[in-house]
């Protein structure tokens, strides 16, 4: 068979340059959603909404995705507390409620501009069990059944780390890790567990899931993980 | 409308074979097996789709196990007596003619060229899909087996797997789009056959490379005459 082999020549490069993005994409994801975000955050027409820029994607180290209805979810503070307590979904929601709205940025390298979030400040749902004077950090706990993570005291006090009840101005969804997970807004999105259970007030913590995986224990956006993100 | 030509009876005598059993069976495993993928990817990719389906976890879990499995057929219809059809076309597709550069020149307009088995156009969609799914599937499994690769890869992999799948998209929606707007060749995907003044319209070069050239030539496959 005659002719130029153009074919293979386009498959081998296309193929080439596809699956080096692998090295070189995270570099090109930053720099598009640099370029695209603030565009795609005024677009009133949606169109830009469909790229895969500024968009939440769904983690969750279990094989399947957790759920539980509200009327089933419960809360426990509890460890070095002097008034352990559980509270159920109604309690929570008639808790003082504080709104935030901020970046949400993943150590993965995908953010979403400007999410608004409502729900609980941390140091009421911690103030509230009364701790103790050797309590130092609170391990936190998802639903899920593995999930972990760990804040200090005095991170887990600060005014833009919530107990979040509402995404956008809606339930939060079992994708989202509803019905109560936490946003940690000056932190990598690991640190905002999903599916939150239960928070344990210990004077040493264990170190969380990923934490156990190599990922720092104080997650700053922009000042871990050798990673050199804008602060959300 | 395009597709009313699929409820004609299959040309099994007459016309010209333009694919084998294995080339056809091939064509629509894969296509189903990117059919589910398209699918599934569509719904864990937007969250609104996603909630009104729920079942995320089994959706993944197809999601994971089509795409690892979108080598298979490729592998079983490729080698041996059964994959001689496949491997002289995919020769074809990768085999580029003057008239094909003229075509491309022209952007397909300049009727004097006379096209071989497959236009230009073609042969550049199989290439870029070819890639398309190599890249999807290389990608894909460092986003499900991340654990041990650096957390860049898995950001750079998140990135190229996204925006492959749009592209992607566009090409297969172009791809059934101009398959339903000629239902002769896309009969010819789905019975194996098509007419021979189809192919000497269309694929000048490849009817006469078949028949020989003689326009009154009984086309191939229906040398044995009925009773």
């Amino acid at each position: 068979m005659d002719g130029t082999p153009v074919g293979r020549r386009v498959f081998l490069g296309l193929a080439a340059f596809g699956v080096s993005g692998i090295l070189w994409g995270s570099k090109a994801a930053g720099f598009m959603e640099r370029l695209l975000a603030p565009v795609a955050a005024k677009d009133g027409s949606g169109i830009l909404g469909l790229l895969p820029i500024g968009r939440f994607r769904i983690y969750s180290i279990i094989g399947t995705l957790p759920s539980r209805a509200t009327a089933d979810w419960h809360l426990t503070v509890d460890g070095l507390a002097g008034a352990p307590y559980t509270i159920g979904w109604d309690e929570l929601l008639a808790l003082p409620s504080v709104e935030l709205t901020k970046d949400f940025q993943c150590v993965t390298g995908w953010r979403v501009l400007q999410v608004k979030w409502k729900g609980v400040r941390l140091a009421d749902v911690i103030a509230r069990a009364a701790p103790q004077a050797g309590a130092t950090a609170v391990e936190i706990e998802s639903f899920d059944g593995a999930y972990t993570e760990t804040l200090t005291l005095e991170q887990a006090r600060r005014d833009d780390v919530i107990v979040a009840y509402e995404l956008e101005g809606k339930p939060i969804s079992a994708a989202h890790g509803g019905p109560v997970r936490l946003y940690v807004a000056p932190m990598y999105g690991y640190k905002s567990l999903k599916w939150l259970q239960r928070i344990t007030l210990v004077a040493k913590p264990e170190p969380g899931y990923w934490e156990q995986q190599g990922y720092d224990v104080d997650a700053w956006i922009g000042k871990s993980n050798g990673r050199s993100d804008e602060p959300a | 409308m395009g597709l009313r030509g699929l409820h004609q009876p299959p040309p099994r005598e007459g016309g010209l074979e333009r694919f084998d059993r294995t080339e056809r069976w091939l064509h629509w495993v894969n296509a189903t097996l990117v059919g589910v993928l398209v699918g599934t990817g569509a719904v864990l990719y937007w969250g609104d789709l996603a909630s009104l389906v729920g079942r995320r976890a089994l959706i993944k879990e197809i999601h994971v196990i089509a795409g690892l499995s979108l080598p298979i057929p490729f592998l079983l219809a490729l080698p041996g007596r059964r994959g001689r059809a496949l491997r002289r076309d995919l020769g074809a597709l990768n085999r580029f003619s003057p008239d094909d550069f003229r075509w491309l020149r022209s952007r397909g307009a300049d009727r004097s060229v006379r096209l071989g088995k497959f236009n230009p156009g073609q042969k550049l969609n199989s290439a870029f899909v070819a890639a398309a799914l190599l890249t999807m599937l290389a990608t894909g499994s460092v986003l499900k087996f991340f654990s041990p690769f650096p957390l860049s890869w898995r950001t750079g992999a998140t990135f190229v797997h996204d925006w492959t799948a749009l592209a992607l998209g566009l090409a297969i929606t172009g791809h059934i789009l101009l398959a339903v707007g000629d239902p002769e060749a896309l009969r010819g995907m789905v019975f194996g056959r098509v007419p021979a003044a189809w192919a000497r319209r269309k694929r000048p070069r490849w009817h006469d490379d078949l028949t020989g050239g003689d326009v009154s030539a009984e086309p191939v496959g229906s040398a044995t005459p009925g009773p």
